[in-house]
């Protein structure tokens, strides 16, 4: 049964996948058809999904692999395989239900569009390779997934290909992440040389198990890290997060999908899975790979919550939040809470993905308006998105006992509290709550409160099948947070293979005050500094320069286009001119070199060889003329010549004797 | 005048001669045909003559060399007449001038 379970493992992405294939064989106009085709494949996923899950409900750690023999070159065959652990379990389940929520949504937001099938198409493909990256059990197969998620990301951000800002976005995004992917590729190769496989458990012979670890020894650092560049660029982090928020480009629900179930959190996963290469040779919890991580996400997090200040395109908020809740998870899988990360990965995967939904509800609502200064006082005319994000902005602020982002965010400051290194990552951490609470305030209050604005003129609640999917969302948002609490940590029980106890005095606990002090504190603020009404933002007026900065994202981009773009401008133009006049020309002098080597050998050919063939030949028939003369036929002539030829013998021999 | 064995190769020679100049100047192919019988009793005239002015004109070889020879040329005058009757019927001729088939 487990051993069968696992071994078809690979049906879970395989069914997205094939029915993305199908609908892209459908016909533009058969729209049922393709919806009705990518949401039933995204339930068979989910079924499944929630199959394989029950078979990891056990009291010890569950793992069960299945590898085999992709291919052999010379002595050495190629294995990859499918890993069925908790890690990969509860990454299936939150992928697939939120990705049939999205697929839901869709329904209802794109219905206008008339490149429906595609986008369904699209969609599922999306889903079914990033459920590829979690099961894989080769680091091998889960790249070939992570370029395929990469792929998928860049057709659905440039899915609007006809807009110019989309298609830039797109090779944005895909050229951005690949950058990273170097990295991770390299550090591919340098595991496969140091440990010999790819595999990441095998019985003992995995490159995650201990032999290999020891195999790699010091080089497991720099492994790590080059893994950890490819994690940068999925993920979105500092220095290679600017292309997260040009994503917004992409459709709603697509966002939703990078932000919540797919792309982005395949970044986390991936440190995540590959976690033993980055704690191997610990002191004390503490590795240079893995203070690497810290501070990344240190930086990162802290520097996205800033510049979603200074935002007004509702969209891109949510994505500056995603890049900071991103920063918060790297910096506790950092610190060793791999459980306090996934579970915040997780929970930030529904009220991500219910934020985003919302946000698109509202879009779609203000006939695709994205400044939130020209929203306002939506509260009345669209109700259930309204309290739907509300949910949605208060589990994201961290507000703890109802909302699961509470819960995990406690965790991870708990973790963070107990790093052994430095307690610097703690109290930016908890500056960087503070600002999440703040800036979600902020959009909350532009959107949803106070007058209405220009945009809000005919504002209209979405249709069902676009507020279903909110409600469903807001619920598990809410209802996650039941497997959360200290009371009874069961999802971090699981994750960490341990056994859980229901203890209700673990209930209370500093921490929980700690952040929902902060929590409290941002939103408080927010609506302190927001609250009354005003035509300009009271930061930009208080602190116009500062907001200039944080308004302009920090303008990294301006810094990247003067120095990587305007690098690879250069080294482009150099290389051009290297073609044009150096290359060029001495392909040119060897072509004309070949073209004097051709006349010569063309005279040489036509006075030398033909001319002796010629003279041959007409030799050859000159004398033919003459022997076909004597050849007359005539029996008498022949004879004659025998007659002439023998006394002409005769008269030799009579000489010479 | 004594027989000796020069006469016999002066008459031998003449003989082959003019068959030789039968068949070299005569047009008509039974002629030629002629012609070449003659040379072939000009070459047994040789053999007997020969054979009689030996060192040893007991045992008849050369007689019998002779009469081989004129066997085969007795075949040799049917297959000639027979070919010049085919060439005749192909050709409705027996001059070899207007015969040139052999060219080529």
């Amino acid at each position: 049964m487990t051993r069968g379970i696992v071994a078809n493992l690979w049906l879970i992405p395989v069914v997205p996948l094939a029915a993305s294939l199908i609908i892209l064989g459908l016909a533009n106009s058969r729209r049922n058809a393709a919806a009705t085709l990518a949401i039933f494949g995204q339930i068979v996923a989910l079924a499944l999904s929630i199959l394989a899950f029950s078979l990891t409900l056990q009291p010890h750690s569950f793992r069960a692999v299945h590898n085999f023999t992709w291919f052999t070159f010379g002595e050495n065959g190629l294995r990859i395989g499918w890993v069925l652990d908790p890690l990969a379990a509860a990454m299936l389940v939150m992928i697939t239900l939120v990705g049939l929520c999205i697929f839901v949504f869709s329904v209802g937001y794109m219905a206008e569009d008339k490149n429906f099938t595609r986008f369904f198409a699209y969609l599922s493909f999306f889903s079914g390779t990033m459920l590829g990256v979690v099961i894989a059990n080769s680091l091998l197969l889960l790249f070939v997934c992570w370029e395929l998620v990469g792929l998928a990301s860049y057709l659905l951000i440039g899915f609007w290909i006809e807009r110019p800002s989309a298609a830039a976005a797109a090779k944005k995004a895909f050229i951005t992440t690949r950058i990273g992917d170097l990295g991770f590729f390299l550090g591919i190769l340098w595991l496969y040389s140091g440990s010999g496989t790819l595999l990441f458990y095998d019985d003992g012979r995995g490159c995650l198990e201990s032999a290999a670890l020891v195999a790699l020894g010091a080089s497991a650092t720099f492994v790590a890290l080059l893994i950890f560049c490819g994690a940068v660029g999925k993920s979105g982090q500092f220095p290679l997060h600017v292309w997260l928020p040009d994503a917004m480009e992409g459709p709603t629900p697509v966002s939703a999908l990078i932000h919540a179930a797919t792309m982005v959190a395949a970044g986390v996963f991936l440190v995540a899975r590959v976690y033993p290469l980055f704690s191997f040779g610990a002191v004390n919890g503490v590795t240079p790979s893995l203070t690497v991580v810290v501070s990344i996400g240190v930086i990162t997090a802290l520097m996205a919550s800033l510049i979603a200040l200074g935002q007004f395109d509702i969209k891109r908020i949510l994505a500056y939040s995603t890049v900071s809740q991103l920063g918060l998870m790297m910096v506790s899988l950092g610190v060793g809470g791999v459980a306090a990360g996934m579970m915040h990965l997780i929970a930030h995967g529904f009220f991500k993905a219910l934020l985003f939904l919302g946000a698109g509800s509202v879009i779609h609502g203000c006939h695709q308006e994205h400044d939130i200064r020209k929203m306002g006082g939506l509260r009345g005319l669209m109700p259930i998105t309204f309290l739907t994000y509300a949910v949605g902005m208060m589990t994201l602020s961290g507000i703890p006992f109802f909302f699961s982002g509470g819960w995990t965010k406690e965790e991870i400051l708990h973790a963070t509290l107990h790093w052994p290194a430095s307690h610097v990552p703690y109290y930016l951490m908890l500056a960087g709550v503070v600002l999440t609470a703040l800036y979600m305030t902020r959009q909350m209050i532009y959107i949803f409160f106070g007058t209405r604005r220009i945009a809000s003129e005919g504002a209209h609640e979405s249709s069902r099948v676009m507020t279903m999917p909110l409600i469903a969302l807001a619920a598990c948002s809410i209802l996650f947070s039941i497997v959360l609490t200290p009371t009874w940590p069961w999802l971090r029980a699981y994750l960490t293979g341990e056994r859980s106890q229901f203890d209700i005095a673990q209930l209370i606990q500093p921490m929980l005050f700690v952040s929902l002090a902060l929590a409290a504190a941002g939103i408080g603020l927010g609506f302190a500094i927001y609250g009354k009404a005003a035509e300009m933002d009271p930061l930009e007026r208080a602190q116009p320069a500062l907001f200039r900065f944080l308004k302009n994202k920090m303008w990294l981009d301006e810094l990247y286009d003067r120095t990587v773009v305007a690098f690879s401008r250069m080294a482009a133009h150099l290389s051009d001119w290297m073609d044009r006049y150096v290359w060029d020309g001495l392909v040119r002098a060897l072509g004309g070199l070949g073209q004097i080597f051709g006349i010569l050998s063309d005279n040489f050919d036509e006075r030398g060889i033909n001319a002796g063939v010629d003279e041959a030949t007409t030799g050859t028939r000159d004398l033919g003329r003459v022997m076909s003369a004597w050849h007359s036929g005539q029996v008498q002539n022949y004879l004659r010549v025998v007659g002439v030829a023998v006394l002409a013998l005769l008269i030799l021999y009579a000489w010479l004797t | 005048m004594t027989p000796t064995l020069q006469l016999f190769l002066i008459v031998s020679a003449t003989l082959f001669s003019i068959g030789l100049l039968a068949v070299l100047s005569r047009r008509h192919a039974i002629f030629i045909l002629i012609g070449i019988e003659m040379m072939l009793a000009a070459a047994n005239l040789n053999f007997i003559a020969f054979w009689r002015f030996s060192s040893h004109p007991q045992s008849p070889t050369g007689v019998m060399v002779a009469i081989f020879s004129i066997a085969i040329a007795a075949a040799e005058a049917a297959v000639g007449l027979a070919l010049v009757i085919a060439v005749y019927r192909h050709y409705r001729t027996t001059n070899v001038d207007q015969l040139d088939q052999l060219k080529g």
